[in-house]
């Protein structure tokens, strides 16, 4: 072994043995240092012959890299172990709380609304809206709904004080006045849905003085009371998230459709559970039927020409439903714990693509 | 409308279950609300004989007896007084449920004595007439027949919704009719043999209407002499009881039976109470009816009365009076059989209110051809049960003509309804309703019958032969496509309402849906409250006006939920608010309150109030998320008077838009809604923040970003107390707009060392250099500049 290897091999221990970056340094200044040994072999090599140098030379570069490269792994080993042990010190307790958020939530009204939108979307339905404020015309009389007819006293209607012109407004019992102007405002083929807010002069466990409801509404030249029912069967699987579901079509009677049903959903019912799609009783739903051709005429269509289909549906009732929610009052209470229980996270938004409820 | 099997049964050949006719009838629009079948649940309790009853060797109030059930004798136990040997009673055999108590009876021992069984008391077995002790059964009744054949509650009642548009079917006859036409049986046909009269009618009838139309336009009436009122016979009490009647008399229960029987309503009087002639007529000012349900009513000249020469009579259709009516002394009977104006009988009934069956059938129209028919059914059964002489029937007026035929293309049934239903069966089912078909017409010539006052068009044929046809076989068909990829369902105005609910829900405020109507106190202190806006009939005064804004509803939510212990509390609505009663009138706002903590008290958070920043900060979110030109909107200190007025704003594009405002609520707002504590409040109207204009579609251009390092430099001022934040800003930004990116302010100070009404505010701009780096001597000047601008514009100085 020669001299430098000896001396290598010397200071390779002692870069093992430091235990701190600076006993590291102390080392790398005795060896490499102004004075260090190997800095003085190297100021030696002037004094050699051309051949000792080269060799020398050669030596003292790979003694100098070899101990560079133990000095940095150990240099990063020392780090390494600094670093574990001051981060050794530095514990917190990863148990206290986090800084706390406050987490808002979406009411359930507008979900199901959103989720209708989704369904009915898919189908070619588009939004229309009307206002709460309704004039008699809109409400009942372009709906088949004479003045005197015994239907305007089953729907308990909020009025207004006359106005001088004697026109007594009323606030809208139903969102069908949506239907007419939506067939003022538009031309066939029509498919709106129409949700919003509706108003009867009623209190009590089931009945709240403002509910929502949703209008539905198919104009055109060939649209028959067999669409309306595929479109309903295809909303409420859609709508409840079903493979299938039984569905009962009733005739029954309102002013605005001829022929007119009411919808029953077969749910099974135990206790104050509902389960739709299951079990052997039924459930009403909804109103609908073929739209009176009286209401088309005052829509200014011909009924000879245009034909369709009109269903109106309670939100809250759907809401309740799907979501297991027992009592409609509580709705319009705004009570944080209801809200926080029954409400849904901002982004949850409905979609047909990502499922309407997670 | 409720009726027995039996009843159905006279009017309709049938071999169908209680459970298929239901069926068919929900099926055909008469839709089933309850099948009460009383035999179910006293299924298991039969007529037994006592054949001794003994004292109970160890109780003295009991007895031991044995009882015939028919099959067996079993010994039972019995507390009753009239348990006694000889009497039919009730037996309940051990495994019996007791639909009192809904309880198991057992193989008991009583006092040492064996008890195999129970003999009821009729409270025991859910039946009225809970006299003491148990019930005593007919002693012809044989031991071992389900009490339910004794007793004739083997008969199951069928309740019904009628529509309003099918007065036929408030008659047990129609709804035979109906069942018929849809296969549950044959109609037995309710044709009505005249009674030939004994000479004519002494009371006169008339009617006296002048020009005031046709209020009553038929009147038909006889007088039965000599009849013999008395209790109707079992089997008509019986069906009256069922339905939930009260039997009064024959003269009386048989009007209520056609009543019921043919939807037919009728009036009897005793023809010795009557003065002169009778007759139908308008009322006048001033008279009065004690009518037959002891109320007095203050006849209004618009309701048609009947009348003699001593006065009203009664309310035509409606209600009778008490002076003429018949009791069990009436010898002498005048039937009254009329047809009156559907709408003039609806205004009297809501008029007076009065609720009656009568009122309930003509309102919604009865059969006008029934008149006379009518007339001689009740006759009949007069006759049949109370015997008597009748006279000649009279007539005065006669029933309206009949509308004319009504065109009918049968392919209509299929346009309308998708359904397959050939013409031969089209015609089978309008002929078995009674309609009248000329099928061999094209277009047919269809008659609706006298009965159906709701057939007016070629679309009620349709929905006819539909509803007998079955709506289950409508074919469910999918809506066709209109487009392969549908477009969006919702305007943008109408997506920006979806958006703003998730964005307000994602900064933590729960979303509230409130009423659209409050009191009157609270629509005032928000600037509401209008007399056009106020409701007539409101179902309290709590909900009487409509809102002028969301936060009275919000504020009053936050008190509730305060008052359950909940004080940190932000709640959001969004939703329609009323500036009046046009269409026009009625805008949407998203609008939230926040209360109590910003966080609750937490080791790491820092805990305080919500301030006025805070709700600012939702705002600015909501404006900036919609695309509200942000650099351009102004902050004015005018908010509304519900607002603090030194701590709130308007935040306006221009100077008449005001797209919302913030702040703390007036603390006399605060106080009004009982709270404690600072709220802050946000309006946005979300109709009024302009919808971004699309000049290049969704393309939103290149980014022109530089590659050179922006520079920010600091600044604090000295300004007046009056000098906005914002004015600072915006004239430091003047100095140099092209190269000034961004001014914000990052320091407040107002304090004693400054003097009163002074303040410094400390601000940084950011300068972003375009083509090269700038130099310090650009920078000072670009510096220099923002110090020159500010003190011209604010008068601010720069802080030494």
């Amino acid at each position: 072994m020669s001299e430098i290897e000896a001396l290598t091999r010397e200071m390779l221990q002692a870069v093992e043995k430091a235990q701190d970056v600076a006993a590291l340094e102390t080392v790398r200044i005795a060896a490499l240092g102004k004075k260090g040994v190997l800095t003085e072999r190297m100021k030696a090599l002037g004094a050699m012959g051309p051949e000792e140098r080269k060799a020398a030379g050669a030596q003292l570069n790979t003694a100098k890299e070899t101990l560079n490269a133990a000095m940095a792994a150990r240099a990063e080993t020392l780090h390494r172990a600094a670093l574990d042990a001051r981060l050794g010190g530095e514990r917190i307790d990863i148990t206290l709380p986090a800084r706390p958020e406050t987490a808002g939530a979406i009411h359930p009204v507008s979900q199901v609304i959103d989720e209708v939108i989704a369904i009915f979307a898919d189908m070619g339905f588009s939004v229309a809206e009307g206002p709460d404020i309704e004039t008699d015309f809109y409400n009942f009389t372009a709906l088949n709904i004479p003045p005197e007819h015994p239907a305007r006293q089953m729907h308990d209607t909020f009025y207004f004080h006359p106005r001088p012109d004697g026109e007594r407004l009323l606030l809208r019992t139903h969102t069908s006045p949506v239907q007419i102007r939506a067939m003022e405002t538009s031309q066939p083929p029509l498919r709106i849905i129409a949700p919003g807010r509706t108003y009867r002069c009623d209190s009590d466990m089931t009945h709240t003085p403002m509910f929502h409801q949703v209008e539905g509404l198919v104009i055109d030249e060939s649209t028959h009371m067999g669409h309306l029912k595929g479109c309903l069967i295809e909303f409420c699987k859609a709508f409840f998230e079903v493979d299938d579901v039984r569905m009962r079509f009733r005739p029954s009677h309102f002013p605005f459709t001829e022929p007119s049903a009411e919808v029953d959903i077969g749910c099974r019912r135990s206790g104050d559970e509902i389960r739709i799609g299951e079990g052997s009783d039924w459930l009403e739903i909804l109103g609908c039927g073929m739209v009176h051709p009286a209401v088309l005429r005052h829509g200014g269509l011909d009924p000879e020409k245009y034909q369709g289909f009109a269903f109106g549906m309670g939100i809250d009732r759907l809401a309740m439903l799907k979501y297991g929610i027992p009592d409609l009052r509580d709705f319009f209470e705004a009570d944080l714990r209801w809200l926080r229980h029954y409400g849904f996270a901002a982004l949850d938004i409905p979609s047909l693509a990502g499922g309407l409820s997670r | 409308m409720k009726f027995t099997l039996s009843w159905l049964r006279r009017h309709l050949e049938t071999s169908a279950s209680t459970e298929a006719i239901a069926g068919c009838l929900t099926s055909i629009g008469l839709e089933v609300e309850k099948v009460e079948d009383r035999a179910a649940s006293l299924a298991s309790f039969i007529a037994a004989k006592v054949i001794t009853a003994e004292p109970h060797p160890n109780a003295d109030r009991l007895r031991v007896c044995e009882v015939d059930t028919g099959s067996a004798r079993m010994q039972v136990v019995c507390g009753a007084p009239n348990a006694r040997a000889g009497m039919t009673g009730a037996f309940a055999p051990v495994g019996a449920v007791i639909p009192e108590s809904g309880m198991v009876l057992k193989q008991s021992r009583i006092r040492g004595a064996d008890s195999s069984g129970m003999l009821c008391s009729a409270r025991e077995l859910g039946l009225s007439g809970g006299h003491e002790g148990i019930i005593e059964l007919p002693g012809d009744a044989l031991p071992g027949t389900p009490i339910a054949a004794v007793l004739g509650l083997d008969d199951p009642v069928i309740e019904i919704s009628i529509t309003p548009n099918r007065p036929d079917c408030l008659g047990v006859h129609g709804v035979a009719r109906d069942l018929a036409a849809a296969g549950a049986g044959r109609l037995i046909p309710g044709t009505v043999d005249a009674v030939p009269g004994h000479g004519p009618c002494p009371v006169e009838i008339g009617l006296k209407f002048g020009g005031s139309g046709p209020a009553c336009p038929i009147f038909a009436g006889r007088l039965v002499r000599g009849v013999k009122n008395g209790e109707s016979p079992a089997w008509l009490k019986r069906q009256l009881e069922a339905i939930g009647l009260r039997p009064i008399s024959a003269l009386v229960d048989i009007t209520n039976y056609i009543s019921f029987d043919r939807g037919r309503p009728l009036h009897v009087y005793d023809a010795d109470k009557l003065r002169g002639q009778i007759h139908a007529r308008l009322g006048q000012g001033g008279e009065k009816l004690l009518a037959l349900d002891g109320n007095e009513y203050a006849i209004d000249p618009a309701d048609c009365v009947i009348a003699d020469d001593s006065g009203v009579l009664g309310l035509g259709g409606v209600i009778g009076g008490e002076a003429s009516g018949c009791g069990m002394g009436t010898v002498n009977v005048f039937i009254e059989s009329a047809y009156f104006d559907p709408l003039r009988i609806a205004a009297t009934g809501r008029r007076h209110n009065i609720l009656s069956d009568a009122r309930y059938r003509f309102e919604r129209g009865v059969d006008p051809e029934f008149v006379l028919p009518g007339l001689e059914l009740a006759t009949r059964m007069i006759l049949e049960l109370c015997g008597g002489t009748p006279s000649d029937v009279r007539v005065a007026g006669a029933p309206p003509a009949r509308p004319q035929p009504i065109d009918f293309r049968p392919e209509r049934v299929r346009a309308l309804t998708g359904m397959e239903v050939n013409e031969g069966e089209c015609v089978r089912i309008l002929d078995s309703l009674g309609f009248g078909v000329q099928a061999d017409l094209l277009p047919m010539a269809v008659r609706a019958p006298s009965w159906r006052p709701d057939i007016h068009g070629e679309t009620d044929l349709v929905e006819e032969i539909a509803r007998i046809h079955g709506f289950d076989k409508l074919p469910a068909t999918p809506l066709p496509r209109l487009r392969a990829v549908t477009g969006a369902a919702v305007t943008r105005p109408q997506n920006r309402v979806r958006l703003a609910k998730r964005l307000l829900a994602g900064r933590g405020l729960m979303e509230a849906v409130t009423w659209s109507f409050l009191s009157p106190r609270m629509a005032e202190l928000f600037g509401g409250g209008a007399p056009e806006l106020t409701l007539a009939n409101p179902i309290s005064s709590e909900l009487s006006v409509m809102r002028p804004g969301l936060l009275p509803n919000l504020l009053a939510a936050v008190k509730r939920n305060a008052d359950r212990g909940m004080g940190d509390v932000s709640l959001f609505e969004a939703g329609p608010q009323y500036a009046g009663d046009a269409p026009e009138a009625q805008s949407i706002y998203a609008s939230g309150v926040r209360s109590g903590q910003r966080f609750a008290r937490h080791w790491a958070a820092e805990q305080r109030p919500w301030d006025v920043f805070d709700v600012k900060a939702d705002v600015m979110a909501l404006l900036e998320q919609y695309g509200a030109p942000v650099d351009r909107l102004r902050m004015t200190a005018d908010a509304p008077q519900w607002y603090h007025p030194g701590r709130s704003g308007v935040i306006r594009l221009g100077p008449k838009n005001a797209l919302g405002a913030f702040g703390e609520v007036h603390p006399r707002i605060v106080e009004a809604f009982g709270l404690r504590g600072a709220v802050m409040a946000f309006e946005v109207a979300l109709d009024a923040i302009p919808l971004p204009k699309a000049r290049m579609g969704a393309s939103r251009g290149p980014l022109r970003s530089s590659d050179l390092q922006p520079v920010t430099r600091d600044f604090a001022f000295i300004a007046d107390a009056g000098v906005s934040a914002d004015a600072l800003l915006r004239a430091a930004q003047s100095a140099a707009p092209d190269l000034i990116t961004a001014a914000t302010l990052f320091d407040l100070y107002e304090g004693e060392r400054l003097g009163a009404g002074r303040k410094s505010l400390a601000i940084s701009i950011t300068l972003q250099p375009k083509e090269k780096t700038l130099t310090d001597a650009e920078i000072e000047k670009v510096a220099a500049a923002v110090i020159a601008a500010v003190k011209k514009n604010t008068g601010a100085e720069l802080r030494g």
